[in-house]
């Protein structure tokens, strides 16, 4: 029995190294501490609102979030605006629909049940509007890219004079974090770049926090709920576990084998 | 199978079973006369069976809202995290479940290995097993291909290439296997039919395998015949079953643990990026379960005979029961297999390891050195142990003295602790 577990225990360490062995980060990602990590991680209901205020302040000029939509906005375990907060929010954007009765697109202001509203009409002119780079759908960023939340928060934060003898072409900026260290997307924060209703102070490290954190939601809209019944399904498991581990031993204390 | 005869008591029992017999099968199955000194490493098949029967269910669950089309794939896996009750619970459970499964499957594997499982009279449940692995990893590989993330279209498109090494044919094989000159829409659309159907041919196999165990009766650690029913033996039910539970609820906890806590630790974060031909990503690595096959494909320097070699790593292992010679079964009574077969797993290991590594360098060298190995161990190691190795005494029973009377558990314990 105790061989067993520590087999176990040794094959989901081997588990994890498989996974980490393939990372060659150099310089070790920030991390600006999470409120969604860990056992019982959830989502500053607050952070995340600011959050949406940068992304759709900032990041919205030309990262589209194809995958969410307004009501997103007011699900429990995200941002929780009021309902009628996430109307009006819908409502300041014009979304194209149709065709109507007479065979023509027209367009009307949003509805909760839209998806956000992308900035280009399709990649390609998203493509050529960024100088030859597509800025990608946000809508899993956090979830697509190696180091997840801290890797993205690392980028906003990475940007520095390149070092020299690095010469950068036009449009190119160097970023401590970013993959071969250049990155076309120009500094997107700088302090003061939006204005927080709730006045928390808009310094660079705040807004990338809260626009991570944002993103971070967006990616896994239902990690709370996720949380909360994964605690509750292991305390389950493990009481139904001793049960059944006293009821096996009184089964097998009738056979002089040992279980 | 050499059950006792088998009369329901009820009248309709005894109408019913005259023409239909399951309850002569149920009553062979609660009463199947187990060997009652199976350890942990024999509750597996039972996680498996659990393994496969919740792969199908959140399969079938999934199927409902996922779309295979190259163009709404992605979209679709993200409604199902998004806007579909539970979905994100469905869709973590069928994807580390996978994972959890091929875990399992690997542990059944080894211990078969290391118990001689897999010799006479058992040589039909290895190999049916072997052909339900070799299945597992084509579904599962399949499976990976449906969100038609950057892994996925790239992970295709590196596997079904592996086809255009054979000889003349190659590329009209590959060609056919797409549905077209590149992997697209018709090979997505093939692969979620193909995934659909292949957890039906394991189910069927896997009645198979039972079935042939059920002939010949479990093996154990000890690895002698048991007679049945006897005093070596207990009835499957309750004995086992509650031994099966206790141990699928271990397993259950730490599948938990992944599926809540870490459910993406065992992807890859480019899965999250919509599938794009113009864009390779800069290391298209296999799902963990597959490393070590991946490793041996690339340690051979030609890509045909990469391919072989792969294909021949799952064939020795066929095979395995006419490779090992030797008449006793388990490792404890062999001492110098017990030692190789440690050797075995450290190269499997280390196999996976190098083949999630870039294949160049000191990692190119030690799959090499691991691949060559692998296949020493089998075509060359295990003929000559059969042959040479001198084994320890093997007991008559589980209950009876050996030689010099001493009761043998006593000295089975203390040998398994050596």
């Amino acid at each position: 029995m105790k061989n067993f577990l520590k087999y176990i225990l040794f094959s989901i360490f081997l588990f994890y190294n498989f996974n980490s062995v393939a990372a060659e980060q150099s310089n070790k990602l920030l991390d600006p501490g999470w409120t969604f990590k860990g056992f019982f991680g959830k989502f500053d209901r607050a952070q995340l609102q600011r959050g949406y205020q940068v992304y759709t302040e900032v990041c919205a000029a030309c990262h589209s979030m194809k995958y969410l939509s307004y009501r997103n906005l007011s699900q429990p375990g995200g941002p929780e605006f009021s309902e009628q907060q996430a109307k009006i929010i819908a409502s300041q954007f014009e979304v194209t629909d149709g065709p109507n009765s007479e065979g023509e697109m027209f367009t009307r202001p949003g509805r909760l049940s839209d998806k956000f509203v992308s900035p280009y009409p399709n990649d390609q002119a998203a493509t050529a509007a960024n100088g030859g780079a597509y800025p990608p759908d946000m809508s899993v960023l956090v979830k697509a890219r190696k180091g997840g939340a801290d890797y993205v928060y690392s980028v906003l934060m990475g940007y520095e004079d390149p070092p020299s003898g690095i010469i950068l072409d036009d449009g190119v900026y160097y970023n401590k974090y970013m993959a071969g260290n250049k990155i076309k997307m120009s500094k997107p924060l700088m302090e003061g770049a939006v204005e927080y209703l709730d006045g928390t102070i808009t310094s660079e490290e705040q807004m990338a926090k809260d626009v991570v954190a944002f993103l971070a939601w967006a990616a896994e809209p239902h990690l709370e709920a996720r949380h909360k019944i994964g605690f509750r399904a292991i305390i389950y498991l493990l009481i139904i576990t001793v049960l059944v581990y006293f009821s096996m031993k009184k089964l097998w204390s009738r056979i002089e084998t040992k279980v | 199978m050499s059950d006792h005869e088998y009369t329901p008591k009820s009248k309709f029992g005894k109408w019913f079973n005259d023409r239909l017999p399951l309850l002569t099968l149920s009553n062979h199955l609660t009463e199947y006369p187990t060997p009652k000194n199976l350890n942990y490493w024999w509750t597996f098949g039972g996680i498996l069976t659990f393994c496969l029967i919740t792969q199908i269910v959140t399969g079938l669950i999934l199927a409902m809202h996922y779309v295979a089309s190259a163009d709404l794939a992605f979209g679709s896996v993200e409604h199902i995290m998004r806007d579909v009750n539970y979905g994100w619970l469905m869709r973590y459970v069928h994807a580390n479940g996978a994972s959890m499964f091929f875990l399992a499957v690997y542990i059944h594997i080894f211990r078969a290995l290391y118990y001689g499982s897999y010799k006479a009279p058992r040589e039909m449940i290895w190999i049916i097993g072997m052909i339900i692995y070799f299945l597992m990893m084509a579904t599962a590989f399949m499976g990976y291909v449906l969100p038609w993330g950057q892994m996925s279209f790239w992970g295709a498109t590196v596997i079904t290439n592996l086809f255009s090494a054979i000889p003349f044919v190659g590329e009209s094989i590959t060609n056919w296997l797409w549905g077209g000159y590149a992997v697209d829409n018709p090979t997505l659309t093939r692969f979620y039919s193909l995934h659909y159907l292949f957890p039906f041919l394991i189910f069927g196999l896997v009645i198979l395998h039972i079935w042939a165990l059920h002939v010949p009766g479990n093996n154990n650690p000890i690895g002698i015949d048991i007679k049945k029913p006897s005093k070596d033996t207990v009835p499957f039910h309750p004995y086992i079953v509650i031994k099966d539970l206790f141990a699928l609820l271990i397993f259950l906890i730490i599948f938990a643990f992944f599926v809540f806590y870490s459910p993406n630790i065992l992807g890859h974060a480019d899965n999250y990026i919509e599938a794009n031909p113009l864009v390779t990503p800069a290391h298209i690595v296999p799902e963990w379960y597959l490393l070590p096959f991946y490793a041996i494909l690339r340690s051979v320097p030609d890509k045909l005979f990469g391919v072989i070699a792969m294909f021949a790593a799952i064939f020795v292992l066929v095979i395995l029961p006419w490779l090992d010679t030797s008449k006793v079964r388990s490792a404890i009574f062999r001492p110098l297999y017990k030692q190789f077969y440690w050797f075995l797993v450290a190269d499997v290991l280390i196999l996976g390891y190098v083949g999630a590594m870039p294949a160049e360098g000191l990692y190119l060298l030690v799959a090499r050195v691991a691949t060559a190995y692998y296949f020493l161990h089998f075509l060359v190691i295990l003929p000559i142990l059969g042959a040479k190795e001198k084994t320890l005494d093997v007991p008559l029973s589980l209950t009876e003295p050996i030689l010099g009377g001493v009761p043998n558990e006593a000295i089975l314990r203390k040998k398994k602790e050596i």
